[in-house]
């Protein structure tokens, strides 16, 4: 008696299991469709990319030369077989096939009949194409650039602003960090048409300068997120350190930072994904075209050439890569880095 | 947060008392030399651009000529006369209403579902947090193919089920449903904070629930869903105060049209300060966007009672 209940608890759970794994199976489906799309009209030609239904693996009319003129592959019955034929001429309703290895062998056919012939074809071109279309390269290497710097900035100086705040007492000091917690909420309108102007008259204006030395200043949500990290690390270190000479500096390096490596990669991938993405201050600053960031370029590259659909796609993916390789490569770490920022916040 | 701050002071506290007050003036001279880069870039970058915003949504002002005091012109012409101000808020208002408890909804269901024992669990979180991963520039493009009526997949799986579907980002009525829709793909980021909260929900309460004899719809309405109202309430309230940042998408995909059906707070900021250089009247709408999402704040801390409380909870597990 007490092995049937079991056994039946246990299949109430396998179906309850099977149904939410359709439910989640379906949602992901939904999910990854518009991804597989980017990536399969990438591979595609101008007129396959926006014909419909759309067809989810590249497919291209399957065509023949003959002479010097390209003719489409049908697939017609001749004689009750079905053949490949090369229709060479229209005639009405009629259709003249030709046999491509040899095209003295002529039939003619009811077109209707036939059946266009596709094969898969990869259009990879597109990838060097939508290279050169616009200066791609320039604007990958510009977004390296405000990445690479203003990560570096971000997680060094909210490195060293973070442990002010968690191991120093000063007077003013708890007040100081109540306003930095208000900084957070502070929507980034209210600072932005003054910095526009103060880095104006800098002459910064269509630099990069405005993008990359912010950075260095440690951003609130950044230093927020690393002291509480440092918080959890004891005390009874940072004396242990002290008693072997180390002043504060060292703490920092043999003590602080050996522990906080985590935390540290969730600040630096975070930020550099945001400076990857970044579209609002780009657009702002940067006017010439040799100083535009990624995220710029792809938009003009959609306003101008938006009928080159497969280019489009084929910049947006290359866009994307970076981005999706990180996250599969920092996985942990996104998570941990949402759950400190996001339940601690 | 609260317990470590009180444990770090009195350990530093007790440090002070020992090595005497010299140490303690050092001590506070490390803390402010360690701090100032963000101290300098506070006063140099959030607190005089404040000031000045506030000042300069007083004047009219244009960059090349000096600005020309107007008094509360500005304000009043935003409140009163401006063609699309109100519109936008509408707008950013409607977004929010709809696509915020959408997601909510959505994103709570998704966490529950994700956090029973199926296999390859891992795969399942992965596919569905992605999508908030990836943003920016290449995403709206995307989309807004997906949207394109003529072979966009969106009305490809509508004719599979015999819809005809609409224009979307071409026609007024569907372009900011379906910026709507778009959000939705991107639940993801919501589902994973809901995750983990969920996972630190003591598994004691639910045992003991079951043993009084609690279904599984009771134990959702009795522990679950109380115990996580406080992270629901944080992503309402973030969710707000984002849509006030909307822009990428309705830059890219739809450029504030049709006929300003998708003109979002922020974008018609861009447009007053940069497109047209009305910087004056540009700062007047960020500060009263700085009223709103202060609103928005005063909520949160509303509620911070609770949500300290359950991370206190949390702590003695």
């Amino acid at each position: 008696m007490a092995k049937l209940t079991w056994q039946s608890i246990k299949l109430q759970r396998l179906v309850g299991q099977i149904v939410v794994m359709i439910i989640l199976g379906i949602g992901a489906i939904a999910v990854l469709m518009p991804l597989v799309w980017m990536l399969s009209t990438s591979l595609k030609t101008r007129s396959t990319s926006t014909e419909f239904p759309p067809k989810w693996i590249p497919l291209d009319a399957k065509k023949v030369v003959i002479g010097e003129r390209e003719y489409f592959i049908y697939s017609i019955p001749v004689e009750g077989k079905m053949r490949e034929l090369a229709l060479f001429q229209k005639r009405g309703p009629v259709g003249i096939f030709v046999n491509p290895d040899n095209p003295k062998e002529r039939y003619e056919i009811d077109v209707q009949k036939g059946k266009r012939v596709y094969e898969v074809k990869f259009h990879w071109e597109n990838y060097p194409e939508a290279l050169t279309t616009v200066p791609f390269g320039t604007y990958i290497w510009n977004s390296i650039i405000y990445v690479v710097v203003t990560t570096i900035g971000t997680v060094v100086s909210c490195t060293i602003v973070a442990y002010g705040f968690a191991r120093f007492r000063a007077k003013g000091l708890s007040v100081l960090f109540l306003l930095l917690l208000a900084t957070i909420m502070l929507p980034p309108q209210v600072t932005l048409i003054p910095q526009f102007v103060l880095f104006t008259k800098f002459g910064w204006y269509d630099t990069l300068y405005p993008l990359l030395v912010p950075a260095f200043f440690a951003n609130a949500w950044n230093v927020f997120l690393l002291r509480q990290f440092f918080m959890t690390i004891p005390l009874e270190l940072d004396d242990a350190a002290r008693i072997d000479g180390c002043g504060p500096l060292g703490i920092l390096w043999h003590v602080i930072l050996p522990q906080s490596f985590p935390a540290l990669a969730t600040v630096a991938i975070f930020h550099s994904l945001w400076a990857w993405n970044d579209f609002f201050y780009p657009l702002i600053y940067l006017q010439s075209k040799e100083k535009w960031t990624v995220s710029i370029g792809l938009q003009q590259f959609n306003s101008i050439y938006s009928r080159n659909l497969p280019g489009l796609m084929a910049a947006s993916t290359m866009t994307l890569i970076p981005t999706v390789v990180i996250f599969f490569v920092a996985q942990r770490l996104f998570i941990q880095g949402v759950v400190i920022s996001g339940i601690k916040g | 947060m609260v317990a470590t701050t009180a444990k770090g002071t009195t350990v530093a506290a007790t440090a002070k008392r020992r090595k005497g007050l010299t140490l303690a003036r050092r001590e506070a001279m490390w803390a402010y030399l360690l701090i100032s880069p963000w101290l300098i870039g506070f006063i140099w970058l959030t607190a005089g651009p404040m000031i000045a915003s506030a000042v300069l949504s007083l004047t009219e002002y244009d960059v090349i000529n000096p600005p020309r005091f107007v008094g509360l012109g500005n304000w009043i012409y935003m409140f009163t006369a401006d063609p699309l101000f109100w519109h936008s808020l509408r707008v950013t208002l409607t977004y929010a209403v709809v696509a915020i408890p959408l997601g909510l909804v959505l994103g709570l269901t998704l966490a529950l579902l994700l956090n029973t024992r199926i296999p390859a669990i891992a795969v399942w979180r992965t596919i569905y947090y992605m999508p908030s991963v990836v943003s920016g520039v290449a995403v709206a493009v995307l989309w807004s193919y997906i949207f394109n009526p003529r072979f966009g997949i969106l009305n490809w799986l509508l004719s599979l089920a015999g819809i005809r579907g609409p224009g979307w980002l071409s026609s007024t009525e569907w372009a900011l449903p379906a910026l709507i829709i778009m959000s939705l793909w991107s639940v993801g980021g919501g589902m994973i904070i809901y995750l983990a909260g969920l996972q630190s929900i003591p598994t004691t309460l639910y045992e003991a629930a079951t043993i009084d004899g609690a279904g599984a719809w009771q134990r959702f309405w009795k522990i679950t869903l109380p115990l996580i109202t406080p992270i629901i309430f944080y992503n309402l309230v973030i969710g707000i105060i984002g849509t006030f940042q909307y822009f990428v998408n309705a830059y890219v995909m739809t450029g504030g049209g049709p006929a300003n059906a998708t003109l979002f707070y922020n974008l018609y900021l861009y447009r007053n300060t940069f497109r047209w250089s009305r910087l004056g009247f540009g700062s007047a709408m960020a500060w009263f966007l700085l009223f709103v999402v202060l609103v928005m704040t005063l909520l949160v801390f509303k509620s911070s009672a609770m949500w300290v409380y359950y991370e206190g909870e949390l702590k003695k597990e």
